[in-house]
């Protein structure tokens, strides 16, 4: 950890680690601030507990997932069309 | 009075852009900025129905009318043209700046067209003109990207002639208005104007073509096509169901193409296309809240995503680079165009207080009043989706990733903060981003139909943080399987770019071999020999070209008229 001053402060391990507790901390508060809100859901589901929280996180990782998948079969070199 | 308004504000865009070329220095930048402007006055002139008539054939073009749909396109496209001029007064092609505001000029033209013929007249000037920007970036890559895409256009164009020419045929009108495709004529137009919005299968010719354009080309390029064919499609075609299909298609399309590459203008060019989709499902719903999210999204997605452009094309003017793999850490060194371009990526992900919030929202809004109860879930996901790939993936990958100093060390490049006015360009669309989100009111106003929509309850925005949260969580959770490779996605466009050619080598060359060129050399040699007969009896000293004496004509018309009476009377 010598080179710690020479390091941008945002590379930093010690900030990294703050910015994933603070980012965190914001993302329980998020969810706790359904808590003050009274919603109307349209189709059921989406009235449970913390709907959007957890939706969000599964579609995104799904499509990430997807996308991983579709590009075994659909990736080449990007100098593919070249010749 | 209205006389000054009896002529398209498009012309003023596109007969102006031929002056650019005769024009140098300060002289050249007064009539960039001025040209939008009086177009924006005159648009604005423009008072409702129809203003200008064209007798054509046996029907009446009518290509100048206004009404807020119309107005709202032209506004949006002049304003365009504006921010983009300023952003792009350091560009030395001539050409590019001539065809983007003549470009510009064609996409007023469209919106404020009243009949079919105009329509199809301003739709093709754009594609030509749009083939010129990308063209004019000069490189052997845009070259063969135009070409592409301009045969692309061309081709949607055909079918969109067919549609016209059938539409005119069965309705006996030239009138452009609200139909439904019931008939195999609205089908062609509809697949003519779809072609345009980057919809399956041919939405490959939009991440072909767009990023090979220059630094400023892209960022008009993003703008008038896929948009104009928005303002089509919500004037001819609201409500028609397939669009909800199609839209959510090329949602996810987007989504997932942009997760897989490397490309930064790919990627935004990719999230074109999403946010499109987003626009026609919409237009499918049709209600007047959904036309009403589908009209408000097109206006702030033209700003957002030419703020994006342009951030990503600040990096391209400073250090050349466009590979995330080759990005990173220029969060130091160009701190203003970081900012502006991710103030870009939290708008185009809804985030609140920015216009993405107070117009995409409208969409999903109306997908649960009508109960339409895929395309609402499925709006969602998307919406979480883009925050994915365009929200953090962009920014992340050209910005940060990387400690600060990394382009520096690798490719010797000293990359700052562009030029003012590229600069102030960023800061003018940067702040209508938040604006519009804070603010929404004045565009609310200018919206095709009656506005009841509050954006900010308590309610929307927790679930909208919720949502946008925590994909932003799964993306750093993620982070290593979206490390980035060297390399591109297949997509439709391997047809015409790599399977014909296969197609074409596999007959000719290793079955073919010699006994195709035996044959070749048989179809010549045949081609010779009627050449040379038609020569023997019709060259010089050929037979039936020596002069006649006129006696010799008259007898043989005598005899032919004597012969053609005997035929009639048997």
């Amino acid at each position: 950890m010598s080179d710690q001053h020479d390091v941008h402060w945002l590379c930093r391990p010690a900030t990294i680690k703050k910015l994933w507790i603070v980012g965190i901390a914001i993302l329980v508060l998020t969810v706790a601030l359904e808590l003050t809100i009274h919603p109307h859901p349209y189709f059921g589901i989406d009235g449970w507990f913390g709907f959007n929280a957890w939706f969000g996180f599964f579609s995104c990782a799904a499509m990430v997932l997807f996308a991983k998948l579709l590009g075994i079969f659909l990736k080449r070199k990007d100098t593919y069309y070249d010749d | 009075m209205m006389i000054n308004s009896a002529l398209p504000p498009g012309l003023i865009l596109i007969v102006g852009s031929l002056f650019l070329p005769a024009l140098v220095g300060n002289a050249r930048k007064t009539l960039m900025l001025l040209l939008p402007v009086l177009t924006m006055y005159f648009i604005w002139a423009v008072p409702d129905g129809v203003q200008l008539t064209v007798p054509f054939l046996d029907y009446t073009l009518e290509p100048l009318q206004g009404d807020k749909l119309s107005r709202l396109f032209a506004t949006i496209f002049t304003l365009m043209a504006f921010v983009g001029g300023i952003f792009a007064l350091n560009q030395k092609s001539q050409i590019e700046l001539l065809s983007a505001y003549a470009y510009a000029g064609g996409a007023v033209g469209v919106a404020m067209s009243g009949d079919l013929v105009s329509v199809f007249i301003f739709w093709e000037f754009m594609a030509v003109a749009s083939t010129l920007v990308i063209w004019s970036a000069r490189t052997k890559e845009s070259y063969r990207a135009s070409m592409r895409y301009a045969i692309v256009h061309l081709f949607g164009g055909v079918i969109l002639m067919i549609g016209v020419i059938g539409q005119i045929y069965h309705s006996g009108s030239v009138e452009f208005g609200a139909m439904k495709a019931d008939s195999w004529w609205t089908w062609m137009l509809l697949a003519g104007f779809l072609i345009n919005a980057g919809a399956p299968p041919f939405s490959a010719w939009l991440p072909d073509a767009y990023p090979s354009a220059s630094w400023s080309g892209s960022v008009f390029l993003s703008a008038f096509t896929t948009k104009t064919a928005v303002y089509v499609l919500i004037r001819s075609f609201p409500g028609e169901n397939v669009l909800i299909f199609v839209g959510l298609y090329m949602v996810f399309y987007g989504i997932i193409y942009a997760l897989l590459e490397n490309d930064m203008r790919r990627i935004l060019a990719y999230s074109i296309i999403n946010q499109v989709g987003f626009m026609v499902t919409g237009i499918g719903i049709g209600t007047d809240l959904a036309i009403n999210g589908a009209a408000a999204h097109a206006f702030a997605h033209i700003i957002y995503k030419a703020l994006l452009l342009m951030s990503a094309g600040a990096v391209m003017y400073e250090i050349n680079k466009r590979k995330c793999t080759d990005l990173g850490g220029l969060y130091k060194a160009m701190p203003l165009t970081m900012i502006c371009g991710t103030i870009g990526a939290l708008a185009i992900s809804g985030f609140p207080l920015t216009s993405g919030f107070t117009t995409k929202t409208m969409i999903a809004s109306a997908a649960a009043d009508q109960h339409i109860a895929y395309a609402w879930f499925l709006l969602e996901a998307a919406s979480a989706g883009v925050f994915l790939h365009a929200g953090i993936k962009f920014p992340w990958f050209v910005f940060f990733q990387r400690a600060p100093g990394y382009v520096e060390r690798e490719f010797g490049a000293k990359p700052k903060d562009p030029p003012f006015n590229m600069r102030l360009a960023m800061v003018i669309f940067a702040a209508l981003c938040v604006g519009l989100g804070v603010y929404p009111d004045p565009l609310y106003a200018i919206l095709p139909n009656p506005v009841d929509f509050v954006p900010y309850t308590s309610t929307k925005v927790i679930h909208m943080l919720e949502l946008l949260l925590f994909s932003g969580f799964a993306f750093f959770v993620l982070l290593k399987m979206m490390k980035r490779t060297l390399t591109i996605t297949l997509d439709f466009d391997w047809f015409y770019r790599k399977f014909f050619n296969l197609l074409h080598e596999e007959f000719v060359v290793r079955h073919g071999g010699a006994a195709f060129a035996k044959f070749r050399q048989a179809c010549l040699k045949r081609v010779d020999m009627i050449i040379n007969h038609i020569f023997k009896h019709h060259g010089p000293h050929g037979i039936l070209a020596r002069t006649w004496p006129t006696g010799s004509m008259v007898l043989w018309v005598a005899i032919l008229l004597g012969l053609y009476l005997l035929v009639y009377y048997i």
